[in-house]
């Protein structure tokens, strides 16, 4: 059972970022749709949200061990803190690449249930992307973040961090 | 209460630095950037050290003749640096504590400020004022 003030915490959220989509497509000038502008600037409008929340976070967190840590916390308490549940799934392949699955992504579930609508899922997973590549930049690491979906609302997240 | 406080940034330049009394402003820059060298020392040695690893707070980084440098880092990596006069031997760790809490406190809400670009200098009037209350007063 969800609070009222949980019930409405998360449909602002969602609601929001809808709107933010829909907003950065409408205002998007000649060809920006087509080379991926409008892709970008969800993505650094995420980054600049990530680098506050992980600010915001992390103020009374004990200090990180290593990598590893890191993409722990990203995946439970992060993730919990933001859309109200855990990562399902966390894989790395121990060289800098972590695979994050969500098989139920709060900002999908109200799009489609298998893969109606499937060609628009990006626009709403790069504000995400971002919000995980600004967070771990606050951190201390570089990263490239990406996503995929195959059938909604299950989605994954590649995190591939770059060795400076 | 501080003579200088200090936030440096995780590439280590200054995010913001203010010391009081400001002559000798020189002296106290100086001071921190040295005490970054005994930070950097702390952390790596965090492993085998008995200073408990998981916490923020460092505790004092070094003495000098007439001061003592305490040390703070987040887990961004922003160093926070506190000079205190050596003669106030009122001010107690837990004070110190809690001044770096309430650093960090308003070095957050920095952050979150829209019209902050993170890497620039701070230049919040809020934080300015916070940092004032915690710094000794010179008439």
């Amino acid at each position: 059972w969800k609070t009222k003030q949980e019930m409405a915490d998360e449909a602002l959220f969602l609601l929001l970022h809808n709107e933010m989509v829909s907003g950065v497509y409408k205002s998007a000038e000649q060809g920006e749709v087509e080379n991926g502008r409008c892709i970008t600037k969800l993505e650094n409008m995420g980054f600049r949200v990530g680098q506050g929340l992980i600010e915001r976070f992390t103020k009374d967190t004990a200090r990180f061990k290593d990598e590893l840590d890191i993409m722990k916390f990203i995946c439970k308490d992060f993730w919990t803190t933001v859309f109200k549940k855990q990562i399902d799934n966390l894989r790395t392949n121990h060289q800098g690449i972590y695979v994050l699955q969500d098989n139920k992504f709060r900002l999908l579930t109200q799009m489609s249930a298998g893969k109606q609508y499937l060609e628009h899922a990006s626009k709403y997973l790069a504000f995400t992307c971002g919000l995980i590549r600004g967070g771990l930049s606050n951190l201390g690491i570089k990263s490239i973040v990406t996503a995929e979906v195959s059938s909604m609302p299950a989605c994954k997240f590649q995190v591939m961090i770059q060795k400076l | 209460m501080a003579v200088c406080v200090a936030v440096i940034a995780k590439e280590n330049y200054p995010l913001y630095i203010r010391s009081s009394p400001t002559e000798n402003e020189l002296k106290f820059h100086y001071m921190v950037h040295t005490s970054l060298d005994v930070v950097d020392e702390k952390i790596s040695a965090m492993g085998k050290a008995l200073v408990d690893q998981r916490e923020l707070y460092l505790g004092l980084l070094y003495p000098t003749e007439d001061h003592k440098v305490y040390g703070y880092v987040t887990n961004s990596k922003v160093k926070f640096v506190m000079v205190v006069d050596s003669s106030n031997t009122a001010l107690r760790d837990n004070e110190i504590r809690s001044m770096f809490r309430k650093l960090h406190s308003s070095y957050t809400d920095v952050m979150c400020n829209p019209f902050y670009n993170p890497g620039d200098r701070i230049q919040s009037r809020a934080f300015d004022s916070m940092v004032t209350s915690m710094m000794v007063q010179v008439c």
